[in-house]
Protein backbone atom coordinates (compact mmCIF):
# COMPACT_ATOMS: atom_id res chain seq x y z
CA UNK A 1 0.00 0.00 0.00
CA UNK A 2 3.17 2.46 -0.05
CA UNK A 3 1.93 3.78 -3.22
CA UNK A 4 -1.11 5.90 -1.76
CA UNK A 5 0.21 9.17 -0.56
CA UNK A 6 -2.97 9.69 1.51
CA UNK A 7 -2.61 6.71 3.47
CA UNK A 8 1.41 7.73 3.80
CA UNK A 9 0.90 10.93 5.10
CA UNK A 10 -2.04 10.12 7.31
CA UNK A 11 -0.46 7.26 8.72
CA UNK A 12 2.84 9.16 9.51
CA UNK A 13 0.58 11.97 11.01
CA UNK A 14 -1.10 9.17 13.64
CA UNK A 15 1.59 6.60 14.50
CA UNK A 16 3.44 8.70 17.21
CA UNK A 17 0.27 10.09 18.70
CA UNK A 18 -0.62 6.33 18.52
CA UNK A 19 1.95 5.38 20.66
CA UNK A 20 2.25 8.49 22.54
CA UNK A 21 -1.49 7.73 23.32
CA UNK A 22 -0.22 3.99 24.84
CA UNK A 23 2.47 4.60 26.95
CA UNK A 24 0.49 7.73 28.38
CA UNK A 25 -2.60 4.60 28.75
CA UNK A 26 0.36 2.58 30.34
CA UNK A 27 1.52 5.24 33.31
CA UNK A 28 -1.10 6.74 33.52
CA UNK A 29 -3.13 3.66 34.39
CA UNK A 30 -3.04 4.75 37.77
CA UNK A 31 -4.94 7.49 37.67
CA UNK A 32 -7.43 7.17 34.29
CA UNK A 33 -9.02 4.22 32.93
CA UNK A 34 -6.02 1.99 31.25
CA UNK A 35 -3.34 -0.63 31.74
CA UNK A 36 -0.87 -2.50 30.47
CA UNK A 37 -3.69 -4.90 28.52
CA UNK A 38 -4.85 -2.00 27.00
CA UNK A 39 -1.71 0.16 26.33
CA UNK A 40 -0.20 -2.92 24.68
CA UNK A 41 -2.86 -3.80 22.01
CA UNK A 42 -2.41 0.16 21.22
CA UNK A 43 0.86 -0.36 21.03
CA UNK A 44 0.75 -3.41 18.85
CA UNK A 45 -1.85 -1.52 16.75
CA UNK A 46 0.06 1.00 16.17
CA UNK A 47 2.79 -1.14 15.01
CA UNK A 48 0.69 -2.99 12.98
CA UNK A 49 -0.58 0.14 10.96
CA UNK A 50 2.82 0.87 10.07
CA UNK A 51 3.40 -2.65 8.59
CA UNK A 52 0.59 -2.29 6.76
CA UNK A 53 1.30 1.00 5.32
CA UNK A 54 5.47 0.97 5.20
CA UNK A 55 5.48 -3.21 4.30
CA UNK A 56 6.33 -5.70 6.80
CA UNK A 57 9.89 -5.97 6.04
CA UNK A 58 10.17 -2.12 6.85
CA UNK A 59 8.66 -3.11 10.40
CA UNK A 60 10.61 -6.07 10.84
CA UNK A 61 13.66 -3.29 11.26
CA UNK A 62 11.57 -1.40 13.76
CA UNK A 63 10.56 -4.46 15.93
CA UNK A 64 12.88 -7.18 14.50
CA UNK A 65 10.85 -10.48 15.48
CA UNK A 66 13.76 -12.45 17.22
CA UNK A 67 13.54 -9.24 19.73
CA UNK A 68 9.47 -9.56 19.85
CA UNK A 69 10.07 -13.12 20.98
CA UNK A 70 12.32 -12.38 23.45
CA UNK A 71 10.35 -9.67 24.97
CA UNK A 72 7.26 -12.15 24.84
CA UNK A 73 8.84 -14.12 27.96
CA UNK A 74 10.51 -10.91 29.42
CA UNK A 75 6.57 -9.36 29.86
CA UNK A 76 5.97 -12.61 31.94
CA UNK A 77 8.97 -13.37 33.86
CA UNK A 78 8.94 -8.83 35.05
CA UNK A 79 5.38 -9.62 36.37
CA UNK A 80 6.36 -12.88 38.36
CA UNK A 81 9.63 -11.58 39.42
CA UNK A 82 7.86 -8.74 40.42
CA UNK A 83 5.85 -11.30 42.60
CA UNK A 84 9.56 -13.38 43.81
CA UNK A 85 10.98 -9.82 44.64
CA UNK A 86 7.94 -9.71 47.17
CA UNK A 87 9.05 -13.24 49.03
CA UNK A 88 12.97 -11.95 48.91
CA UNK A 89 12.09 -9.12 50.84
CA UNK A 90 9.93 -10.71 53.18
CA UNK A 91 6.64 -10.82 52.25
CA UNK A 92 4.28 -12.92 50.19
CA UNK A 93 4.05 -13.80 46.62
CA UNK A 94 2.89 -11.03 44.41
CA UNK A 95 2.75 -8.69 48.11
CA UNK A 96 3.85 -5.26 46.77
CA UNK A 97 3.78 -3.47 49.57
CA UNK A 98 6.62 -5.86 50.90
CA UNK A 99 8.92 -3.90 48.25
CA UNK A 100 9.53 -0.78 50.58
CA UNK A 101 9.74 -1.39 54.31
CA UNK A 102 9.94 2.33 55.28
CA UNK A 103 5.96 3.02 53.35
CA UNK A 104 4.32 -0.46 51.98
CA UNK A 105 1.80 2.33 49.73
CA UNK A 106 4.93 3.54 47.93
CA UNK A 107 5.97 0.06 47.49
CA UNK A 108 2.53 -0.86 46.31
CA UNK A 109 2.95 2.24 43.36
CA UNK A 110 6.18 0.70 42.48
CA UNK A 111 4.72 -3.28 42.22
CA UNK A 112 1.75 -2.18 40.47
CA UNK A 113 4.01 0.26 37.66
CA UNK A 114 6.01 -3.29 36.98
CA UNK A 115 3.66 -5.44 36.92
CA UNK A 116 1.65 -3.38 34.26
CA UNK A 117 4.79 -2.83 32.33
CA UNK A 118 5.27 -6.59 32.33
CA UNK A 119 1.43 -7.09 31.12
CA UNK A 120 2.01 -4.33 28.16
CA UNK A 121 5.51 -5.61 27.09
CA UNK A 122 3.90 -9.26 26.67
CA UNK A 123 0.59 -8.10 25.08
CA UNK A 124 2.32 -5.98 22.57
CA UNK A 125 4.83 -8.74 21.56
CA UNK A 126 2.49 -11.62 21.49
CA UNK A 127 -0.01 -9.44 19.37
CA UNK A 128 2.83 -8.55 16.72
CA UNK A 129 4.40 -11.45 16.90
CA UNK A 130 1.06 -13.12 15.44
CA UNK A 131 0.81 -10.09 13.00
CA UNK A 132 4.14 -10.76 11.89
CA UNK A 133 3.27 -15.02 11.79
CA UNK A 134 0.28 -14.31 9.87
CA UNK A 135 1.30 -11.89 7.16
CA UNK A 136 4.31 -14.23 6.21
CA UNK A 137 1.95 -16.76 5.15
CA UNK A 138 1.01 -17.25 1.21
CA UNK A 139 -1.88 -18.56 -0.53
CA UNK A 140 -0.62 -22.66 -0.19
CA UNK B 1 -40.21 6.29 31.64
CA UNK B 2 -37.20 5.28 29.28
CA UNK B 3 -34.68 7.74 30.09
CA UNK B 4 -32.29 9.06 27.16
CA UNK B 5 -29.21 6.70 28.02
CA UNK B 6 -31.50 3.67 27.98
CA UNK B 7 -32.27 4.88 24.51
CA UNK B 8 -28.45 4.94 23.61
CA UNK B 9 -28.34 1.22 24.71
CA UNK B 10 -31.59 0.46 22.83
CA UNK B 11 -30.17 1.72 19.77
CA UNK B 12 -26.45 -0.12 19.94
CA UNK B 13 -28.43 -3.09 21.08
CA UNK B 14 -30.02 -3.09 18.46
CA UNK B 15 -27.60 -2.34 15.75
CA UNK B 16 -25.40 -4.99 17.24
CA UNK B 17 -28.39 -7.54 16.67
CA UNK B 18 -28.73 -6.02 12.73
CA UNK B 19 -24.80 -6.90 12.39
CA UNK B 20 -24.99 -10.23 13.92
CA UNK B 21 -27.86 -11.27 11.63
CA UNK B 22 -26.08 -9.86 8.69
CA UNK B 23 -22.68 -11.91 9.45
CA UNK B 24 -24.94 -15.03 9.79
CA UNK B 25 -26.40 -14.60 6.49
CA UNK B 26 -23.82 -13.39 4.89
CA UNK B 27 -21.79 -15.58 2.68
CA UNK B 28 -18.63 -13.70 1.87
CA UNK B 29 -16.37 -13.60 3.86
CA UNK B 30 -14.51 -10.68 3.57
CA UNK B 31 -17.48 -8.84 3.59
CA UNK B 32 -18.14 -10.96 7.25
CA UNK B 33 -14.84 -10.06 8.04
CA UNK B 34 -15.23 -6.31 7.96
CA UNK B 35 -18.99 -6.38 9.87
CA UNK B 36 -17.19 -8.07 12.48
CA UNK B 37 -14.89 -5.01 12.75
CA UNK B 38 -18.16 -2.93 13.03
CA UNK B 39 -19.67 -5.40 15.48
CA UNK B 40 -16.85 -4.82 17.41
CA UNK B 41 -16.47 -1.35 17.23
CA UNK B 42 -20.43 -0.84 18.29
CA UNK B 43 -19.41 -3.25 21.18
CA UNK B 44 -16.88 -0.66 22.23
CA UNK B 45 -19.43 2.35 22.30
CA UNK B 46 -21.74 -0.24 23.87
CA UNK B 47 -18.90 -0.52 26.52
CA UNK B 48 -17.99 3.42 26.22
CA UNK B 49 -21.76 3.96 27.40
CA UNK B 50 -21.37 1.51 30.38
CA UNK B 51 -18.55 3.26 31.94
CA UNK B 52 -16.30 0.61 31.05
CA UNK B 53 -13.66 2.41 29.36
CA UNK B 54 -10.98 0.26 29.79
CA UNK B 55 -12.91 -2.58 28.25
CA UNK B 56 -14.15 -0.19 25.14
CA UNK B 57 -10.00 0.55 24.80
CA UNK B 58 -9.45 -2.92 24.34
CA UNK B 59 -12.48 -3.78 22.19
CA UNK B 60 -11.79 -1.32 19.82
CA UNK B 61 -8.25 -1.87 19.58
CA UNK B 62 -8.09 -6.06 19.33
CA UNK B 63 -11.67 -6.70 17.83
CA UNK B 64 -12.20 -3.45 15.26
CA UNK B 65 -8.25 -3.50 14.74
CA UNK B 66 -5.50 -6.47 15.11
CA UNK B 67 -7.98 -9.21 14.60
CA UNK B 68 -9.16 -7.30 11.77
CA UNK B 69 -6.22 -7.42 10.17
CA UNK B 70 -5.19 -11.39 11.11
CA UNK B 71 -8.73 -12.58 9.77
CA UNK B 72 -7.96 -10.46 6.35
CA UNK B 73 -4.46 -11.64 5.98
CA UNK B 74 -5.96 -15.73 6.82
CA UNK B 75 -8.62 -15.30 4.30
CA UNK B 76 -5.70 -14.40 1.96
CA UNK B 77 -4.71 -18.30 2.78
CA UNK B 78 -8.08 -19.88 2.74
CA UNK B 79 -10.62 -17.71 -0.05
CA UNK B 80 -13.62 -15.57 0.44
CA UNK B 81 -16.54 -17.74 -0.23
CA UNK B 82 -17.96 -19.65 2.29
CA UNK B 83 -19.29 -22.99 0.88
CA UNK B 84 -22.99 -23.06 1.19
CA UNK B 85 -24.66 -26.21 2.86
CA UNK B 86 -26.37 -28.92 0.18
CA UNK B 87 -29.30 -29.13 3.04
CA UNK B 88 -31.30 -27.53 5.54
CA UNK B 89 -29.95 -28.32 8.98
CA UNK B 90 -32.56 -28.73 11.28
CA UNK B 91 -30.17 -30.02 14.12
CA UNK B 92 -27.76 -27.40 14.55
CA UNK B 93 -30.55 -24.82 14.57
CA UNK B 94 -32.53 -26.63 17.45
CA UNK B 95 -29.12 -26.71 19.26
CA UNK B 96 -28.75 -22.90 19.38
CA UNK B 97 -32.30 -22.58 19.93
CA UNK B 98 -32.50 -24.46 23.09
CA UNK B 99 -29.07 -23.38 24.59
CA UNK B 100 -30.45 -19.43 23.95
CA UNK B 101 -33.68 -20.36 25.78
CA UNK B 102 -31.43 -21.65 28.36
CA UNK B 103 -29.30 -18.37 28.39
CA UNK B 104 -32.20 -16.27 28.36
CA UNK B 105 -33.80 -18.48 31.34
CA UNK B 106 -30.47 -18.25 33.11
CA UNK B 107 -30.59 -14.51 33.30
CA UNK B 108 -34.46 -14.26 34.82
CA UNK B 109 -32.12 -15.30 38.29
CA UNK B 110 -29.72 -12.57 37.69
CA UNK B 111 -30.34 -9.30 39.54
CA UNK B 112 -31.65 -5.91 37.55
CA UNK B 113 -28.95 -4.06 35.59
CA UNK B 114 -27.57 -1.29 37.65
CA UNK B 115 -29.53 -2.89 41.09
CA UNK B 116 -26.96 -1.88 44.06
CA UNK B 117 -27.60 -4.55 46.00
CA UNK B 118 -26.83 -6.97 43.91
CA UNK B 119 -24.58 -9.72 45.47
CA UNK B 120 -21.45 -8.69 43.44
CA UNK B 121 -21.89 -5.38 44.90
CA UNK B 122 -22.10 -6.65 48.50
CA UNK B 123 -19.38 -8.75 48.59
CA UNK B 124 -15.55 -7.42 48.61
CA UNK B 125 -16.37 -4.20 46.58
CA UNK B 126 -17.44 -2.09 49.54
CA UNK B 127 -13.93 -2.77 51.10
CA UNK B 128 -11.80 -2.09 47.75
CA UNK B 129 -13.84 1.10 47.36
CA UNK B 130 -13.72 2.31 51.83
CA UNK B 131 -9.36 1.06 52.29
CA UNK B 132 -7.93 0.89 48.36
CA UNK B 133 -7.22 4.81 48.53
CA UNK B 134 -4.88 4.34 52.13
CA UNK B 135 -3.60 0.25 50.79
CA UNK B 136 -2.06 0.97 47.98
CA UNK B 137 -2.64 4.99 47.39
CA UNK B 138 -4.03 4.81 43.67
CA UNK B 139 -6.88 6.54 42.27
CA UNK B 140 -8.05 4.24 39.98
CA UNK B 141 -9.27 1.39 41.93
CA UNK B 142 -9.74 -0.55 38.87
CA UNK B 143 -6.00 -0.51 39.03
CA UNK B 144 -6.04 -1.73 42.69
CA UNK B 145 -8.05 -4.34 42.14
CA UNK B 146 -6.77 -5.66 38.47
CA UNK B 147 -2.84 -5.50 39.54
CA UNK B 148 -2.58 -5.71 43.51
CA UNK B 149 -5.58 -7.38 45.27
CA UNK B 150 -6.38 -9.77 42.00
CA UNK B 151 -2.74 -9.59 41.06
CA UNK B 152 -2.30 -13.57 41.33
CA UNK B 153 -5.46 -13.62 38.43
CA UNK B 154 -3.57 -11.03 36.42
CA UNK B 155 -0.47 -12.92 36.51
CA UNK B 156 -3.12 -15.98 35.52
CA UNK B 157 -4.09 -13.99 32.02
CA UNK B 158 -0.84 -12.46 31.60
CA UNK B 159 0.29 -16.07 30.96
CA UNK B 160 -2.42 -17.27 29.24
CA UNK B 161 -1.57 -14.04 26.80
CA UNK B 162 2.24 -15.43 26.65
CA UNK B 163 0.94 -19.21 25.87
CA UNK B 164 -1.28 -18.24 23.07
CA UNK B 165 1.52 -16.17 21.37
CA UNK B 166 4.04 -19.00 22.06
CA UNK B 167 1.31 -21.96 20.36
CA UNK B 168 1.13 -19.45 17.34
CA UNK B 169 4.73 -18.69 17.33
CA UNK B 170 5.26 -22.74 17.37
CA UNK B 171 2.74 -23.68 15.30
CA UNK B 172 2.53 -21.51 12.50
CA UNK B 173 5.80 -20.08 12.96
CA UNK B 174 7.35 -23.20 12.33
CA UNK B 175 5.79 -24.68 9.33
CA UNK B 176 7.03 -21.51 8.17
CA UNK B 177 10.05 -22.05 8.48
CA UNK B 178 10.39 -25.66 6.95
CA UNK B 179 8.71 -24.42 4.05
CA UNK B 180 11.75 -21.99 3.47
CA UNK B 181 13.92 -24.35 4.27
CA UNK B 182 12.24 -27.10 1.43
CA UNK B 183 12.26 -24.01 -0.84
CA UNK B 184 15.77 -23.51 -0.40
CA UNK B 185 16.52 -27.12 -0.97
Amino acid sequence: MSDQPILRVIAKMFIPFLMLFALYVQFHGDFGPGGGFQAGVIFAAALVLYALIFGTEQAKRVAHPQALQLLVAFGVLLYAGTGVAGILMGGNFLDYGALDHHDPVHGQHLGILLVELGVGITVTTVMTSTFFIFSARKKP
Amino acid sequence: MLEMTDLVDLALLLFLAVLAITIAKQRNLFVVVIVMGFYSLVSAALFTVLDAVDVAFTEAAVGAGISTVIMLATLLMVGTEEKTPSQPRILPLLAVVVTGAFLVFGTLDMPHYGDPQAPIHQHVAPRYIEVSGDEIGVPNIVTSVLASYRGYDTLGETVVIFTAGVAVLMLMGQALRFRQRDGDA
